[in-house]
């Protein structure tokens, strides 16, 4: 009579592997900036493409980097499954919804905000990591990054899908939390002051990237 | 007091439905929201209409019947009451009012806006329960229970299982009810036995049921006519993930 | 007839012991075979049907509700009794067997309000195995306060939430049989007649309440556990849809109806304000432990309550009742209040209330502390009337609350249809005149846990059933019956809806049938509710179809019931020349204005049985013996 479910096939379940997968991709915004900062050192490039040599040939890295192809994957799978499943939880639309007395938009909105970071990414991948991976074409990754800047619309899509990926882990960081049962008194506090770093300040982080190199190109130090 | 009303109307489970519009007049400012449907009813039933279905027993805000979308707040617009609460003094004099039933796939409609909750009862058989026979129990105090644990269990158990919290989540999602559940169960040593199998069996059923996953977007919490904390979701979240990964 | 109570021999502390040894068994393996209908899903109901599909026996369980757990039990406030003396405060079966005796005005058989008194304690064990989360004190044991003018602490309470969180535990447990498929349970189903196949109770017909089609369940033994009656009066404590049409068909199939007359009205509601009023909310009893009562010195005083002097205020039950003042029983205090407002001193733009003032607590003890006591009721007050209570006074007026009559019942809780069983607030057996604040909950788990589990089984094992089916003639007569009665119904068409007519029942039952009641009152409700009796038959006015969900269809089946009983409740009120309890005759009170009973006359069970349409019922009476608490008169000064 008693059903039970496993892991993937149960909605908790789910969650939960979007929270995990989630947080881990968070780890990566964390070391991929980390290392993007060398950018900013000015010695024309030689040490963010030394940088880039290494995370290109390092067989530990390459390793890892199939990791987060997968934890890519699944969190846009397991997104993309677990939306349509709650649309169909509710075949029938209101006519009037004041959702918004109830709870907050970055909440509601984490499928589309998702799905426009993935934009973004499919965008990023194919400045950055297409030609120097997959064409195997040689060049300065530090020039790459210089030539895309340089062009006012790529940066301003980098600066919005960048806003609203912090749009989406301001919503989704803590909700991890939730999804593990992690949550009362105890550490509220704590997940809300390191979501604050994850929703505003590794985005700013990355933000000042394009600005930078538009600023630069405009003012004419490049 | 006087109101415009847009209620949706269905004959039964594979009817269409529409909205109708009803104006409801001389109505007290004391009234209850339900009242005025009353008075409307009345009215209704005067002319030869048929009157507007819905959901309703206690109207003290404790059976769980009554539960209707007012102005696309689940429960109208007051915190912590249900729609048998609501007064009509809450409403601006003249303004229209739109009433939709609960929408969800688990909650189907019967008519007008009385909609099917068994999904709950299910959910609620599949493993709600500490599995103790009448009689041979132990006495009432052989287990201490501190205050606070038992406290935090009420707080859970308050319930009343009325679907606020599937109504004004986006995902339709029953995490709320579920959690308030397991999490009063899990709370108390007498609970405790059955842990692992009460939440599997639960949040099987209750995706079997169809409800959403949730979003934690916490909808729920906010609408709940008893306040009930989304914490029990983590909870429930902790019980199962335990119950699957330890 | 004569009414057999079957109350076993011995002394009264041995009877139930003995009694349920001499019970005859069913075989274990057998017990499958026997199949039982409980119709209703409140404490005693769930409790009923989840205890004996325990046991082995095929149950049907029904309500109309939703869900089993939508139940009127659910609403009860204050708390469950038990003797567990754990306050160690003198509290022991016997004291609380005693108390119960006095308290319901001697009017209840000892031999069943012993034998609850006995099982109350067993009643708490369960429900905390069940979960049931009571208040615990700091040391994480259980709480316990005193109720209801009680002299010992022996209430146990979850909040102000008991009836929800018992009636969920029993749910619980109904639900865990549902899930072994020991009961099944069938939703949104009314019971609208019994069907008695040669001189038993074989089954029910039940109308879907969805689709309309009557539904034919045949079996073994019919239990029910319907709830009270208080509806009649139309404004109540009562859910909306709490009736008595199951307990009323019965009666007409042979049930005889035990003391009607014996109703309650509890003292602390929130007035009516209003035509458009559906029901009246109990405000807790706990709250004259520290307001006082007032009305104005002046009649028809139309000044503010916070304009009026003190010395021009008059605190009645204190004056009346210098020792017991704000804390007289529910009786007193009710018929007090209606007394001052009959007199012209009610307040509140009605009229039809009295102050329960607040302002001396809070000077006393501060906002604060009225707050941590009685917020929630508090805020409750001020939701429903927009008035701050801890500015102005509240305005309390009496409602109907219980009703202590039912369906008559033996020691087995058998009615006088064999094999049908009736507990809870359905049943007559336990409360007499008057029941006693925390005592519901308890009767109603005590008949579902701990009773018929044991008496029905010696029915069961010593009857010969033979087979029916759902074709046979009594199923085909019963279903064509109902469904005549639906048609008829609903082919009336007139011109008043089934409310506005229940409304004017209501004034009738209340004016002439409620707190306090006269020869003369009680004759003229025996004149209106005939004729009003005549016109719902001519005039009533239902839309919509018989074979969908119709709210209009299921209160006229109810209504129209009501309005028979509302008759009988006049009629019994009429031949019980005394007062007691929840029935007072303003003819039979002392020089002091208390109820006086008629020991030599009436200390009796008046059972009415059904004699036909149209046909005065038959009068049967039930003599009770008090052989250890002797009867005696209250006193409160």
């Amino acid at each position: 009579m008693n059903k039970k479910t496993n892991l993937l096939n149960s909605s908790v379940g789910r969650k939960f592997l979007m929270g995990a997968t989630g947080l881990f991709l968070c780890s990566f915004l964390v070391i991929h900036l980390s290392g993007n900062l060398l950018l900013f050192k000015n010695d024309g490039g030689i040490a963010f493409d030394a940088y880039s040599e290494f995370m290109a040939t390092n067989l530990l890295i390459r390793t890892i980097e199939i990791g987060l192809f997968a934890g890519f994957l699944a969190h846009i799978i397991f997104g993309a499954w677990l939306w349509l499943d709650n649309r169909r939880a509710r075949p029938q639309r209101y006519e009037i919804n004041k959702a918004s007395d109830s709870s907050t938009l970055a909440s509601r909105t984490t499928f589309l905000t998702g799905s426009i970071v993935f934009i973004f990414l499919v965008v990023h991948l194919n400045t950055f990591f297409v030609p120097t991976r997959i064409l195997g074409i040689e060049l300065s990754m530090y020039d790459l990054v210089v030539e895309a800047f340089k062009n006012p619309v790529y940066d301003a899509f980098y600066v919005i899908a960048i806003a609203l990926l912090g749009y989406h882990l301001r919503h989704g960081f803590q909700s991890a939390f939730q999804t593990f049962g992690i949550r009362g008194q105890k550490y509220l506090m704590l997940v809300n002051i390191v979501a604050l770093i994850f929703w505003l300040i590794i985005p700013i982080g990355y933000i000042s990237m394009p600005l930078y190199f538009l600023w630069a190109h405009l003012s004419g130090v490049n | 007091m006087n109101f415009i009303l847009k209620a949706w109307r269905q004959k039964n489970g594979n009817d269409k439905g529409m909205f109708v519009a009803y104006s409801a007049h001389d109505i007290s400012p004391d009234a209850s929201f339900l009242e005025m449907l009353d008075v409307l009813n009345d009215e209704l039933v005067k002319k030869g209409e048929e009157p507007i279905a819905f959901d309703h027993d206690c109207r003290e805000g404790i059976c769980g019947s009554c539960g209707l979308m007012i102005n696309g707040r689940a429960h109208g617009p007051q915190r912590g009451i249900a729609t048998c609460e609501l007064r009509m003094r809450s409403f601006k004099d003249g303004s229209s009012i739109v009433v939709e039933p609960w929408r969800a796939a688990a909650f189907p409609v019967i008519k007008d806006l009385v909609v099917d909750r068994s999904s709950f009862d299910r959910i609620m058989e599949a493993g709600g329960f500490i599995s103790v026979k009448t009689g041979g129990s132990p006495d009432a105090n052989a287990i201490p229970i501190p205050k606070s644990i038992s406290e935090e269990a009420m707080d859970a158990a308050a319930c009343i299982g009325c679907g606020a919290c599937v109504a004004a989540c986006k995902n339709s999602s029953a995490m709320l009810f579920v959690g308030a559940k397991v999490s009063h169960l899990a709370l108390l040593p007498q609970g405790r036995s059955e842990r692992t199998e009460r939440v599997e069996h639960m949040i099987a059923q209750m995706d079997e049921e169809g409800f959403g996953g949730c979003s934690n977007t916490y909808a729920c919490e906010a609408e709940c006519p008893k306040e009930i904390s989304v914490v029990h979701i983590a909870r429930l979240n902790r019980e199962y993930l335990r119950a699957k990964l330890v | 007839m004569t009414l057999d109570s079957k109350i076993p021999e011995g002394p009264i502390e041995k009877k139930w012991d003995n009694h349920r040894f001499n019970l005859k068994l069913v075989n274990p393996a057998n017990k499958r075979k026997y199949h039982i209908i409980v119709v209703g899903t409140g404490l005693a109901g769930s409790s009923a049907a989840a205890s004996l599909a325990e046991l082995g026996y095929n149950i049907t369980s029904l309500c109309y509700h939703e869900s089993p757990r939508r139940a009127h039990s659910i609403a009860a406030q204050g708390g469950i009794n038990a003797p567990k003396n754990y306050t160690n405060d003198g509290d022991s079966i016997y004291r609380l067997f005693y108390d119960t005796v006095k308290g319901g005005d001697y009017r209840a058989r000892e031999a069943n309000v012993y034998r609850l008194a006995q099982v109350s304690g067993s009643i708490i064990d369960q429900c905390v195995a069940q979960g049931v989360p009571f208040a615990r004190e700091y040391g994480g044991l259980l709480d316990n306060r005193s109720f209801g003018g009680a002299q010992v602490s022996r209430t146990f309470y979850a909040r102000g939430q008991t009836g929800q969180q018992l009636l969920l535990g029993a749910y619980s447990a109904l639900c865990r049989q549902i899930n072994a498929g020991t009961v099944k349970f069938y939703d949104r189903r009314e019971m609208l007649d019994l069907v008695v196949v040669d001189g038993q109770a074989r089954g029910i017909i039940a109308r879907n309440l969805v689709d309309g089609t009557l539904e034919v369940y045949p079996a073994d033994a019919v239990v029910l556990a319907t709830g009270g009656y208080g509806n009649t009066f139309f404004l109540s404590t009562m859910a909306k849809a709490s009736n008595a049409t199951a307990a009323w068909r019965a009666y007409k199939r042979g049930a005889f109806f035990a003391n009607p007359c014996f109703t309650q009205i509890h003292p602390t509601c929130i007035p009516v304000s209003g035509n458009y009023q559906s029901k009246l909310t109990l405000m807790s009893e706990s709250l004259r432990n520290d307001g006082r009562i007032w009305v104005p010195k002046k009649k028809n005083d139309t000044r503010r309550a916070k304009d009026i002097p003190e010395n021009e205020r008059d605190y009645y039950l204190e004056r009346l009742y210098p020792s017991f003042g704000n804390l007289v029983p529910r009786d007193v205090a009710s018929r007090r209040a209606k007394e001052m407002c009959d007199n012209g001193y009610g307040v509140g733009s009605t009229g039809q209330a009295v102050y329960l003032d607040f302002a001396n607590a809070i000077e006393r003890n501060g906002k604060e502390w009225i707050k941590e006591k009685y917020g929630n009721l508090f805020d409750i007050y001020h939701e429903i009337t927009a008035e701050d209570p801890y500015k102005t006074p509240m305005r309390i007026y009496p409602a109907v609350h219980y009703t202590m009559g039912g369906i008559w019942v033996d020691y087995n809780l058998m009615s006088t249809v064999p094999g049908l069983y009736v507990l809870g607030e359905a049943n007559f057996s336990d409360h007499g005149a008057n029941r006693l604040g925390a005592s519901a909950l308890m009767q109603g788990l005590a008949d579902g846990y701990f009773i018929i589990p044991y008496t029905i089984g010696d029915y069961l094992a010593s009857t010969t059933f033979k087979p029916v089916k759902t074709d046979d003639a009594a199923f085909k007569d019963a279903q064509a019956d109902v469904q005549k009665k639906i048609e008829q119904l609903i082919s009336i068409k007139g011109n008043r809806t089934v409310d506005d007519i229940h409304r004017q029942l209501g004034k009738i039952t209340w004016d002439y049938v409620g707190m306090a009641r006269n020869r003369e009152g009680l004759k003229r409700a025996l004149e209106e509710i005939p004729k009003l009796r005549e016109e719902f038959w001519q005039d009533v006015k239902i839309v919509g179809s018989v074979e969908s969900l119709n709210n209009e269809l299921e209160k006229a089946g109810r209504v129209a019931d009501f309005i028979e009983l509302g008759e009988l409740l006049a009629q019994d009120a009429l031949h019980r020349e005394e007062s007691c309890g929840g029935h007072f005759r303003e003819e039979y009170q002392t020089e002091e204005g208390e109820a006086k009973r008629d020991d030599n006359n009436f200390c009796n069970v008046s059972a009415w049985e059904f004699a036909g349409e149209g046909k005065k019922p038959n009068l049967h009476r039930e003599q009770l013996t008090f052989e250890y608490v002797k009867p005696s008169q209250r006193s409160y000064k």
